[in-house]
């Protein structure tokens, strides 16, 4: 193995994405919301392309601005259409979601001879490449997907910090937040707000898909070890990146050992983090199954101490 | 269509000099005025008028559907209303929340949610704290206390989850007394509780009601209403009658309020021979 300080920063960067997305991806997970990330995270394509045909530059500010806007319209459009349509929610943010990708490939497919969007891209980003556009900032060399991603995570880690509180009431109660006078719309937004800006920082590196994995996947593990929000987090974050670095690690060393030439980074952060999951799932100390069928056997080895004292 | 035009039709037969209603009541802990609630344009509750007096345990019972719940949220302001408004002494609710405290539907939350009994009660005092600001010692202190006066302070650090529905209903309870409210608006806390927590419930209300405050509990066994309650509103759409509970809960009342549901009328009966010996 060849460590480079191209794999230096690209396990930088798929942690980067990882931690940021993971934060956001909590409240998704406790709200049951998971989907709502995957149907932002496809949904900001046409204002990415959009942002892309009006100001003809791939700049970051307008094509977040209008990647933002297009996450934000697509919990907005999923509200209304299960409001006034009658249908639940799952059907709602499917047909709306599904709605503007596709908007979003035609509009990509109209600019393809001078876009470097295609649609492997899309899906599974280019994180390898990442390390490649390089920016200066602050005096140092910094590939620009570095700064995005370690932009949004900051922001999120301080939108976190300052509304725990009020997250946590919103999540766990939304009309005792609203009869208190917390706007549980505002929350709402303000979360739909901090997935839609988390999604497109992360999109060039890691796609549409892979991403979800990021926003659902740590988050969903912290939750089968801990029965506290705050913990939660942190175990989140800790899973993220853990599965960043085990993702880029197995990236280079897995595929030869089976035979193949290469695979991509950004799919074995997802497998990575994916393999965490089962190890949880099977050993948590709580909800695990093999601790439980364990106890479950002992307890039917030694019914004797059922009537003694503990 | 009967009980209100009734009204308004025999005040014309006999102009006998009434006081004019007033457009603001004198401030009791709730006054509802003119209100109508619909979804989907099918109206839920329909021009409701009601005087909750002070200091009173006031139970609202009505068949499946009758809006009850819809009643407390509408006062809330959790959906809107089609016309009308509910004051909370003399204010809108907005402009009352520090006087009014909620208990929602026990199944209305998920209860695997990460966080403990003690993360719960503390809840109730955000508004004290506000935005942004953390939760100071002397607010948690506070809800030990709150778990303490519904019997379980020992379960403070319990996940939620692992709480029986009983204890989690006081978790609700003691999170409305975090709230420290003059007027409490309770959505059938008696539902599916053990025998412990129903009594430990009403002890609850009588505390509170010895205290002046106001309670209105969504109810649904007729059984208990005379017994639990000495203000009593039946509800069905329209308010069919409120009224001291004693003179209130009556067979005719009640054959209005539940109509054509013969089963629930002879439970109803059966309840009634029940308050009366």
């Amino acid at each position: 193995m060849n460590w480079t300080s191209f794999d230096t920063w690209t396990v930088v960067i798929g942690a980067l994405c990882a931690v940021a997305c993971a934060l956001p991806g909590c409240f998704l997970v406790l709200r049951k919301m998971s989907m709502m990330g995957d149907a932002i995270s496809h949904a900001v394509l046409p204002g990415l392309a959009i942002a892309y045909l009006i100001t003809d530059t791939r700049a970051s500010v307008p094509m977040f601005i209008g990647a933002a806007l297009a996450g934000v319209l697509t919990a907005l459009f999923t509200q209304w259409i299960s409001r006034f349509g009658n249908v639940d929610r799952g059907a709602a943010m499917g047909i709306v979601f599904t709605t503007l990708f596709a908007i979003g490939l035609i509009l990509i497919r109209q600019a393809a001879d001078h876009v470097d969007l295609d649609p492997g891209c899309v899906l599974y980003g280019a994180i390898e490449l990442t390390p490649l556009d390089i920016v200066s900032f602050a005096g140092l060399d910094i590939p620009r997907a570095a700064l995005v991603n370690g932009g949004a995570l900051l922001t999120n880690l301080l939108i976190i910090i300052i509304f725990f509180k009020e997250f946590r009431l919103g999540s766990f109660d939304p009309a005792m937040a609203d009869t208190l006078g917390f706007s549980s719309k505002f929350l709402h937004y303000l979360l739909m707000t901090m997935v839609a800006v988390t999604t497109v920082a992360a999109f060039e590196s890691v796609g549409s898909i892979i991403v979800i994995a990021m926003l659902i996947v740590p988050p969903a593990t912290a939750l089968l070890l801990t029965h506290k929000l705050s913990t939660m987090l942190i175990i989140a974050v800790v899973t993220a990146l853990a599965s960043a670095i085990l993702g880029h690690l197995s990236a280079l060393i897995l595929p030869p050992l089976i035979g193949f030439e290469t695979t991509t980074t950004s799919g074995m952060i997802a497998f990575a983090a994916g393999v965490i999951f089962t190890l949880a799932w099977l050993f948590s100390p709580g909800e695990g199954i093999v601790l439980k069928k364990w106890r479950r056997r002992s307890v039917l080895v030694e019914p004797v101490h059922d009537s003694g004292e503990y | 269509m009967s009980v209100h035009t009734e009204t308004l039709g025999s005040q014309s037969t006999f102009p006998v000099p009434t006081e004019p209603r007033p457009e603001h009541p004198p401030e009791v802990p709730l006054a509802i005025h003119d209100l109508t609630v619909a979804y989907n344009r099918k109206p839920v509750l329909w021009d409701i008028e009601l005087n909750i007096p002070e200091g009173k345990l006031v139970g609202i019972v009505g068949p499946n559907g009758a809006g009850k719940s819809t009643l407390l949220k509408a006062c809330l302001d959790l959906i809107p209303k089609t016309s009308g408004w509910a004051h909370v002494y003399g204010k809108p609710y907005r402009k009352a929340r520090h006087l009014v405290a909620y208990v929602p539907q026990r199944e209305s939350v998920d209860w695997d949610f990460p966080v403990s009994a003690l993360d719960v009660v503390t809840m109730g005092a955000y508004r004290r704290i506000g935005w942004f600001k953390r939760v100071s010692k002397k607010e948690t202190e506070r809800a030990r206390e709150a778990l303490d006066q519904v019997g379980i302070a020992h379960l403070a650090d319990r996940q939620i989850s692992q709480l029986s529905g009983g204890q989690q209903q006081r978790v609700f309870l003691a999170r409305a007394l975090m709230q420290d409210a003059e007027l409490y608006l309770m959505d059938e806390p008696f539902a599916a509780v053990d025998a412990a927590t129903e009594e430990a419930i009403v002890q609850l209300l009588k505390d509170l009601s010895a205290k002046g405050k106001t309670c209105l509990v969504v109810h649904h066994d007729l059984a208990t209403v005379t017994t639990y309650f000495d203000w009593l509103v039946l509800l069905n759409m329209r308010v069919v009658a409120d009224g001291p509970a004693e003179e209130t809960f009556t067979r005719e009342n009640l054959q209005k309020t539940y109509g054509g549901k013969l089963n629930l009328l002879e439970k109803a009966a059966e309840a009634l021979r029940h308050s009366i010996e």
